[in-house]
């Protein structure tokens, strides 16, 4: 094997852990009302904000141990970026529970609008950026190439899986998780068996945002520019991620994240850089029309 | 006479123009077996579906024990003390067996969760030897008995129980008429609502016959099941 299929695997695979990351919102949001929440790519572009004022205040006071200010930044964005789901779902879809399936997908696009604008207003147009924190990578060479893996991408991954696993754990083994997965399930069931489901939808919000926030926090590190409009390609990347896992299914959101982020390193690589947008959202359409299940989705059953 | 575990008075229920409950009171006493039965359609599952304020009634009240119901959000009533075997069953179809008796035990905690599993392993072992697996691939009888162990992990001071012979083996129907004998006799109060009338009417110490949305008979289990209209109408006449 080459150096750059290589070089582009540790890329995909780092990009696809973020794209997993956010894609769980979408699915987690999905299963339990049955929604696409058009707004959680602003979610993760106000973390990304987040992120970076938490970055600035505390070099400000002179913070500048990495584990420290990692610790730090991502106690605030993960909370705050918590709240702003809550808040969100509180007053944007909450009140429309009981109106047509359209009504709420309106709102999340008027949210959408809602935050871009309230961020460009108040943050500015311009692209905003933060210093690269953690200096330094591996080195391997391979034949004539070498294999280049930063400190900022091993500290990617493994929050990212920490995080996805921590999740993993939560939904399948504790009390809680049971509660998100009746709600999923049968809601009507869910209540009879006394869980205010109410509750359970806004913590689903909460985790989602809180997953888009340490996806936000990740990739700016990496990346370290963002913008008011940030939000948008990356929320509909990891639509197609979790579209391809299989939308409401959660370890189909983390594994349609790694594909997708794998295939489309793979693409930049191998036939153009310009056109990976084109080829994701290409596999989007596909997937929609030949498996819109999703790969561990199950195929759509009216319930009566 | 003691205050009633459940009583309906006078409840009318909508569903936008169409009214699916007239004027409905009933009464079921503290350690009693009370069968609702009628045709399809006839409003029963309505009845049931309407403690739970799902959907809720449009006048009249819904007394527990005594204590005014009518509007209580479900997860609110479902801390009271009531539980409920649907229509359908609705277990949690991706859901292990295991998991989905905790679900039933939610509302008191985790006091008697072990002791409580067992004792459904007693009475269903079918159950036991299914534990881990996920909840649809049981029969339909099993995630019967599955849908009453769960109602019953929440040591529920009332039973209801939504057409539990529905779409069953005429065996385990049996089986399930049993098991519901053994519970009445430990003295659980239980409303059933079936369609499967001379069950139901055999286990009940009192039934009630409902018509298009209107209590229009009641009596003792042995009234009903010797009385001609019931038997033309849901006995098929022999």
């Amino acid at each position: 094997m080459d150096g750059i299929f290589l070089q582009q695997l540790v890329n995909g695979l780092t990009l696809g852990a973020v794209y997993g990351l956010i894609a769980i919102g979408y699915t987690m949001v999905y299963g339990v009302i049955g929604m696409i929440n058009f707004a959680h790519g602003e979610v993760y572009m106000i973390s990304a904000y987040l992120c970076a004022i938490s970055l600035a205040v505390l070099g400000f006071f002179g913070l500048d141990s990495f584990p420290l200010l990692m610790l730090f930044t991502l106690v605030f964005t993960l909370t705050v970026t918590g709240v702003y789901g809550w808040v969100i779902e509180r007053i944007a879809y909450r009140p429309l529970r009981h109106s047509t399936r359209l009504a709420p997908l309106i709102s999340a696009i008027g949210i959408s609008l809602i935050l871009q604008n309230y961020v460009q207003l108040s943050q500015g147009a311009r692209q905003q950026g933060v210093p690269t924190l953690l200096e330094g990578a591996f080195r391997f060479s391979i034949g004539d190439d070498f294999l280049q893996i930063s400190y900022t991408k091993i500290f990617i991954l493994l929050a990212a899986f920490v995080g996805m696993a921590v999740l993993t754990y939560i939904i399948q083994y504790t009390r809680l998780g049971r509660m998100c997965r009746a709600t999923q399930q049968d809601r009507k069931m869910a209540q009879i068996l006394g869980i205010n489901t109410d509750r359970v939808i806004s913590l689903v919000f909460v985790i989602g945002a809180t997953m888009a926030a340490l996806a936000g926090v990740l990739i700016t590190l990496n990346y370290g520019t963002f913008d008011f409009y940030a939000g948008f390609i990356i929320g509909v990347k990891a639509f197609t991620a979790a579209v391809l896992g299989g939308i409401g299914s959660l370890p189909g959101a983390m594994l349609g994240g790694l594909i997708l982020g794998l295939s489309e390193a793979q693409f930049s690589s191998m036939v153009n850089t310009d056109y990976k947008d084109v080829f994701s959202f290409s596999l989007l359409v596909l997937i929609l029309i030949f498996r819109p299940q999703g790969l561990l989705g199950r195929p759509q059953v009216v319930k009566v | 006479m003691s205050v009633p575990m459940l009583e309906f008075r006078q409840v009318d229920l909508f569903y936008g123009a169409i009214q699916a409950l007239h004027q409905v009171s009933l009464q079921v006493q503290v350690g009693e077996t009370v069968s609702l039965i009628g045709a399809n359609g006839a409003g029963k599952s309505s009845l049931l579906m309407s403690i739970f304020s799902q959907p809720q009634v449009t006048s009249g009240q819904i007394l527990y024990q005594g204590r005014d119901i009518t509007g209580l959000q479900a997860h609110q009533v479902a801390t009271l003390g009531i539980a409920q075997v649907p229509e359908g069953r609705r277990i949690f179809p991706d859901m292990s067996v295991e998991e989905n008796l905790l679900m039933g035990s939610l509302v008191i905690g985790d006091t008697y969760v072990d002791e409580d599993r067992q004792r459904m392993f007693e009475l269903f072992p079918r159950l036991r030897e299914r534990r881990n697996q996920r909840a649809m691939t049981l029969s339909g009888g099993e995630q019967q008995m599955l849908a009453i162990a769960r109602a019953l992990m929440s040591r529920p001071c009332l039973l209801l129980l939504d057409e539990p012979s529905l779409g069953l083996a005429p065996l385990v129907v049996k089986q399930i008429f049993h098991t519901l004998r053994e519970l009445a006799a430990d003295g659980m109060t239980l409303f059933l609502v079936e369609q499967n009338a001379s069950h139901a009417l055999r286990l009940s110490h009192r039934g009630y016959v409902m018509v298009n949305g209107r209590i229009s008979l009641m009596g003792t289990g042995e009234e009903l099941l010797t009385n001609p209209q019931v038997r033309m109408a849901y006995l098929g006449g022999h």
